[in-house]
């Protein structure tokens, strides 16, 4: 599974590094770093629905408040 | 609205931006004739002799702004109809001599190479003269001038010299593409070439960013630039032209600082290698501190290889001050990162060539990169970093001792010290430019606030510290 998190100026500003951290940490405390891989990308052509992430190409809003849910409901549960 | 220092830069500016306009409109090669006379037109001449000649000068720049002479390797070039053979004769008496009593003039020279006339006006003995300079300090009507030109007073790595013709030449093995030539020759008789056609080309070919994205990485210095404007509204003007995105090169700096904080740990002794001039001069004129020189891309092929492995069939376009990063992108170890550069006057030559008025713009964002990485455009922002990226992992007992240079002049003094071994510092921060990337050639304005605008750019950066900035790009 890949992981892509915007890194550009507006998601930045909006908490992707929050993000990021968060999905790192999740990634690590459930053994997940052989199976996923987290990667950044600089703008998805969607800022207005930043923080952008996709996984395997399809597209989630993620905000620092709601990455725990995401990663439960998209990754840890599909993975 | 002042938007360059100079009428020159004005001059280059409206050949850019003729040639820029004529190639989106794929009309380049049909008017490429005439573009002079579309820059001057009428009769009457207002620079040169003639018009004739001012239009044949125009041609050598439509050629420069084209990509300049494919056999030549380096990016400043002469143009030799331009060059106005400048006085060359070093100290002289100028008619501002009054003939006075006092004859400061004789008694400072320590060769005895004042004389004086019937007329008790003194003059200079050349044979005996060492162009010291004390006569022209002290003489108190000022009548003693120094004919050196402008460009080989500027060239501080001693490049440039004259041909049979009194034309400026310039020595390749010598000259490290910082521009300062460029930018002080008072003629405009020497130019960076440009790529921007190779630019628009990319930007056409993708087709709105659906074939390839392209990508626009901005050098920090850029809050000094554009001050009729805000940044947030160059960011638009820049995505206006097509490019997809903007990153701030500053976000490569941040990694180029941790990493380098580190080398400098292992090593003991280190040498930036952020500007490339810097490092062109350490190779040429001080080869045996190469093997010193860091070996981290700089900050702009550092944040390219990030961005071109994640996406290789990317383009990605350095905006800077800098003219060497012309050179620069062409090495082979850059080569595969960085696909163009351009310098912020060819930027704004872009805008204006697609009518696009960065002021009427929203602004858009940018911000990548923590406070340290931005303020590498300026002297002693990277030592600073440095400083900091020890500090944040951990390697605080390394007893950095950092010696910012300030231009090439001090780059030439700390070399030196160091190829004895008399430096006191293990850190060399070189850069070429007066007051760093700010000073650069490639600037639309140099000024004494730019300073102060990278570091409240810097201030204004979401991250503050260089690990939260790069923690995202693992």
């Amino acid at each position: 599974m890949k992981i892509t998190v915007c890194i550009g100026s507006s998601c930045h500003l909006k908490g992707s590094r929050n993000v990021v951290e968060e999905l790192q940490y999740l990634i690590a405390e459930n053994n997940l770093k052989d199976k996923v891989e987290l990667g950044g990308t600089f703008c998805m052509g969607k800022c207005q629905d930043g923080v952008c992430v996709t996984v395997d190409d399809k597209f989630y809003s993620v905000s620092p408040e709601t990455v725990k849910e995401f990663f439960d409901k998209e990754v840890l549960a599909k993975v | 609205m002042r938007k360059f220092d100079t009428k020159v830069q004005y001059l280059k500016y409206k050949v850019l931006r003729e040639v820029a306009r004529q190639a989106w409109n794929d009309t380049l090669l049909e008017n490429l004739l005439e573009i002079p006379k579309i820059i001057v037109p009428g009769k009457e001449p207002t620079m040169r002799c003639c018009v004739y000649k001012e239009r044949a000068i125009l041609s050598e720049r439509v050629k420069l702004a084209m990509g300049g002479d494919p056999n030549n390797h380096n990016c400043i070039e002469v143009i030799d109809i331009a060059c106005d053979e400048c006085p060359i004769g070093g100290y002289e008496v100028t008619n501002a001599c009054r003939g006075c009593l006092a004859h400061r003039c004789e008694d400072v020279c320590k060769r005895g190479a004042i004389t004086f006339d019937h007329n008790h006006s003194a003059h200079i003995d050349k044979s005996k003269c060492v162009e010291c300079g004390a006569c022209a300090k002290v003489c108190p009507y000022g009548a003693i001038t120094d004919n050196v030109r402008p460009c080989v007073r500027s060239c501080k790595v001693k490049a440039i010299s004259m041909d049979e013709d009194r034309t400026a030449v310039i020595d390749n093995d010598k000259c490290i593409s910082c521009g300062a030539c460029v930018y002080q020759c008072p003629f405009g008789a020497i130019m960076d070439k440009s790529y921007i056609l190779n630019v628009i080309d990319m930007l056409k070919k993708s087709e709105k960013n659906s074939k390839y994205k392209v990508y626009a990485v901005v050098a920090p210095s850029i809050a000094s630039q554009f001050t009729y404007a805000k940044l947030g509204q160059v960011v638009s003007g820049i995505k206006a032209l097509g490019f997809f995105t903007v990153v701030e090169a500053a976000l490569g700096a941040d990694m180029v600082a941790f990493a380098e904080a580190k080398e400098l740990a292992e090593k003991g002794f280190l040498t930036s290698s952020c500007c490339p001039a810097f490092v062109d001069y350490i190779k040429k004129q001080f080869p045996d501190l190469a093997p010193y020189i860091s070996h981290n891309l700089s900050p702009v092929a550092t944040i390219s290889k990030y961005m071109k492995e994640k996406e290789p069939d990317c383009k990605i376009i350095f905006i800077g001050p800098c003219t060497a990063k012309k050179m620069e992108f062409k090495k082979e170890e850059v080569k595969p990162y960085i696909d163009s550069v351009i310098t912020f006057e060819e930027l704004q030559a872009l805008f204006d060539s697609r009518g696009i008025d960065i002021t009427l713009m929203n602004e858009d964002v940018l911000d990548n990169a923590s406070y340290y990485g931005r303020i590498f455009a300026r002297s002693g922002g990277l030592s600073d970093a440095v400083k900091q990226g020890l500090k944040e992992q951990g390697l605080e007992n390394f007893d950095l001792k950092a010696v910012p240079c300030d231009g090439i002049d001090a780059c030439r003094i700390a070399l030196l010290k160091a190829s004895k071994r008399v430096l006191d510092g293990n850190f060399i921060e070189g850069m070429a430019c007066s007051g760093g990337c700010i000073g650069g050639a490639g600037c639309l304005t140099h000024g004494e606030k730019n300073k102060a605008e990278v570091d409240k750019y810097g201030k204004e950066a979401m991250e503050k510290n260089i690990y939260d900035a790069i923690s995202v790009l693992k």
